[in-house]
């Protein structure tokens, strides 16, 4: 008999979302959706505020990454004072928001590597679902836990020393920024008390890539073949091609490696980049106009940046990602597990830069901010975490905003994370009549490898919890199990 | 000596001139009573009743009492602090007070008299009322959400000529103090900064300065209001 598999809610992912699959009589699947269930309303309700409000509002759509929105929408407001896009800011300005913006993007890999992701590599897909979390990893293996919550403390402590608190801070101000970095706080920061260094960071950021590799030698066919496809990749990369997770040209490349987007000034997104909306989830689908629903859409994130950047402008990085490089023969990775792989060496390069930024006396400089004429319109991008981000807005002659578009890094993934759901759902779930609790988390392994912040991706209300629900041919629901 | 009386303040002697009120006879011995409508230089009037202490057990606004010999003052009893906490409480949910994205979080009196009361939420229903944001100055936003009508502002921001800048509008439930349109438009930066300054919340912000001033450094974010008077 056909049926209908609901996972409901999806574990151990930033948000609320539940997953339905859908097979035939003979137990085939035949449809797979990721669900976002959650509706949040930011681009309307900061209509009528006035922009200098953007950066600190708009960050609450997250508590993970709230830099990523309030660097984004910063960025966006300097366009529009009349800084100009990335460059204009001063020397100190954009140093200090690069610490803030690495300091996050550490804290928050971090988060979801040792926190969140940890426990599958460490006990297994098919463990017990009591063993799954960061208390069973502590017990298990007492060091990586330790590292990975004190890592993410260091992050956090970056963040708080560059926006004023650890989350929800008001560093970035349209045209620069409202601090820089005292002695004392760099001092804390380079050499403080034992781990709290960034030499250590750099030493366990190495430690953390060791762990998965070794886990990818030993379990390298899972690793390669789970929820593995072709795509398109998009990232920002500086303008030479290197890594840059704070400013740059937008770039994509298909799944041979040819450039689709040729670094374009992110300034014209919108010329370039489409949302479709569909109507059973609040997420839309972006893709590339020229390439169409069907061929345009990409992956963005950890995997697509080190598939479309063309180094990785720290050391230790850098030969990191020429292993990665070299497993697939220099040809873009679409292996959906290999995104924890990237998203490490990223965590090394954060840590490299933050180390290397703590070194500069640029950050102790008080020329904090630039304005210009002031313009009607801007465009803010970076790398948040988890991929490309945009902010978009329009502000009116009395200050106040007229117009946001957010297009979360979430929502870039939509397609691949949907892609993914249904290739694991097919691999564990065909020809299954009964649907075990294993099948259901390796359905959400695979949504977990791209770190989704559906919360951030729906601009939100409702739980946390994955819902499988099993359909036959007719929608009647057969089976349905919550977890939550 | 003939000019000069003794009143008890929590129990503790006072000796303090005639004609003060029990506010500046009280902040001028290092004890604090919180404040949100008065200002300084300003006659008091006594309308946000945050001020009150008991005199000789009966309430009153000690902003615009005048002291007289032999006042036993109680301005730190339980009932006299939860007779505060529930008027800033009133004041949060009369309006739409949201602190994450104010620009005024850390240097707000309002938010301040909450941290120091130790209100953590309100015990009354929030009101939502629907309020707008006047932002046809070019120096000043007048932002009716967060306006706790305290008079301020119409009271302290004038021109040379003494003409006011602020004024109230409308009645009853719908009373609003507004920005005067022509006078919004011609505001010098100094006034529009003052203005700002002496708004206790975040109504009046002077456009341009968003959230320059760094966390840490804000008025309130190293001590809680009051403390200047206590030290």
């Amino acid at each position: 008999m056909s049926k209908k598999i609901t996972i409901e809610p999806v574990t151990r992912v930033e948000g609320h979302g539940k997953v339905t699959i859908k097979l035939d009589d003979l137990g085939r699947v035949t449809e797979s959706r990721l669900h976002i269930v959650e509706f949040r309303g930011f681009e309307r309700f900061i209509q009528g505020r006035p922009y200098w409000e953007a950066p600190v509002l708009v960050q609450r759509l997250c508590g993970i990454c709230p830099v990523s929105h309030h660097l984004a929408a910063a960025k966006a407001l300097d366009v529009i004072v009349g800084a100009g896009t990335g460059e204009g800011l001063t020397v100190t300005g954009e140093k200090i928001r690069r610490l803030m913006h690495y300091g996050q993007f550490f804290q928050s890999h971090v988060l979801h590597f040792f926190h969140l992701s940890s426990p599958d590599f460490l006990f297994g897909i098919d463990a017990a679902p009591e063993l799954r979390n960061i208390i069973a990893v502590a017990q298990e293996n007492r060091e990586l836990a330790y590292q990975g919550i004190m890592m993410r403390k260091y992050g956090q402590e970056v963040i708080a020393a560059t926006a004023g608190k650890k989350i929800h801070g008001t560093g970035a101000i349209p045209g620069g920024v409202n601090k820089n970095l005292s002695l004392d706080e760099r001092d804390s920061l380079l050499k403080g008390p034992d781990p709290m260094s960034a030499d250590k960071m750099v030493e366990w950021s190495l430690g953390a890539l060791d762990f998965f590799k070794h886990y990818h030698k030993n379990n390298r066919e899972m690793v390669d073949n789970y929820a593995s496809f072709p795509s398109n990749h998009l990232s920002l990369v500086r303008k030479d091609g290197a890594l840059d997770i704070y400013h740059g040209v937008l770039r994509a490349v298909d799944n041979e490696g040819r450039r689709i987007l040729n670094d374009v000034d992110y300034q014209d997104y919108n010329h370039y980049i489409e949302e479709e909306v569909r109507n059973w989830t609040y997420m839309k689908f972006p893709y590339l106009k020229e390439y169409g629903r069907e061929k345009g859409w990409y992956r963005v994130g950890p995997l697509a940046r080190l598939n479309v950047c063309d180094f990785i402008p720290t050391p230790l990085a850098q030969k990191e990602f020429e292993e990665f490089k070299a497993y697939t023969k220099g040809k873009p990775n679409g292996m959906s597990l290999h995104y924890h792989w990237a998203r490490l060496i990223e965590v090394l390069h954060a840590a490299e830069v933050m180390r290397d930024l703590l070194n500069d006396p640029d950050l102790q400089g008080n020329d904090l901010v630039v304005k210009g004429k002031r313009q009607e319109e801007g465009v803010g991008v970076i790398e948040a975490p988890r991929g490309t981000l945009f902010h978009h807005y329009k502000v009116g002659d009395n200050d106040l905003i007229t117009m946001a578009n957010l297009i979360v890094s979430t929502t870039n993934n939509n397609e691949p994370m949907n892609r993914a759901v249904n290739a694991t759902a097919k691999a564990f779930m065909n020809g299954q009549q009964e649907i075990t609790e294993p099948m259901m988390n390796a359905v959400e392994v695979a949504i977990r490898a791209y770190d989704p912040c559906l919360s951030c991706a729906t601009h939100a209300l409702g739980q946390m919890p994955l819902e499988v629900t099993l359909v036959n041919e007719q929608d009647e629901v057969i089976d349905k199990k919550i977890k939550g | 000596m003939a000019d000069t009386i003794k009143i008890k303040i929590d129990g503790k002697e006072i000796i303090t001139a005639k004609g003060k009120t029990i506010l500046e006879a009280a902040t001028d011995n290092g004890v604090y009573i919180p404040t949100l409508c008065h200002f300084p230089g300003v006659p008091p009037k006594g309308s946000c009743r945050i001020c009150t202490v008991k005199v000789n057990n009966r309430f009153m606004t000690s902003c615009s009492t005048p002291v007289a010999d032999g006042m036993t003052i109680d301005n730190n009893h339980d009932e006299i602090k939860d007779y505060r906490k529930s008027i800033v409480e009133l004041l949060f949910i009369s309006g739409n007070h949201f602190c994450p994205a104010c620009e005024k979080s850390g240097n707000c009196e309002l938010q301040a008299l909450a941290y120091r009361l130790g209100m953590l939420v309100p015990r009354f229903p929030y009101s939502f009322p629907n309020k707008e944001v006047d932002a046809s100055s070019p120096k000043i936003i007048k932002e009716q959400n967060r306006c706790i009508l305290c008079k301020r502002c119409i009271k302290t921001i004038k021109d040379k000529e003494g003409k006011r800048y602020f004024a109230f509008n409308r009645r009853g439930n719908h009373l609003e103090v507004v920005l005067d349109k022509q006078m919004g438009q011609a505001i010098s930066d100094k006034l529009a900064q003052q203005a700002m300054e002496n708004c206790p919340v975040g109504s009046i912000i002077y456009k341009g300065k968003g959230f320059s001033e760094p966390i840490g450094s804000r008025k309130f974010d190293k001590k809680p209001i009051g403390s200047s008077i206590e030290e």
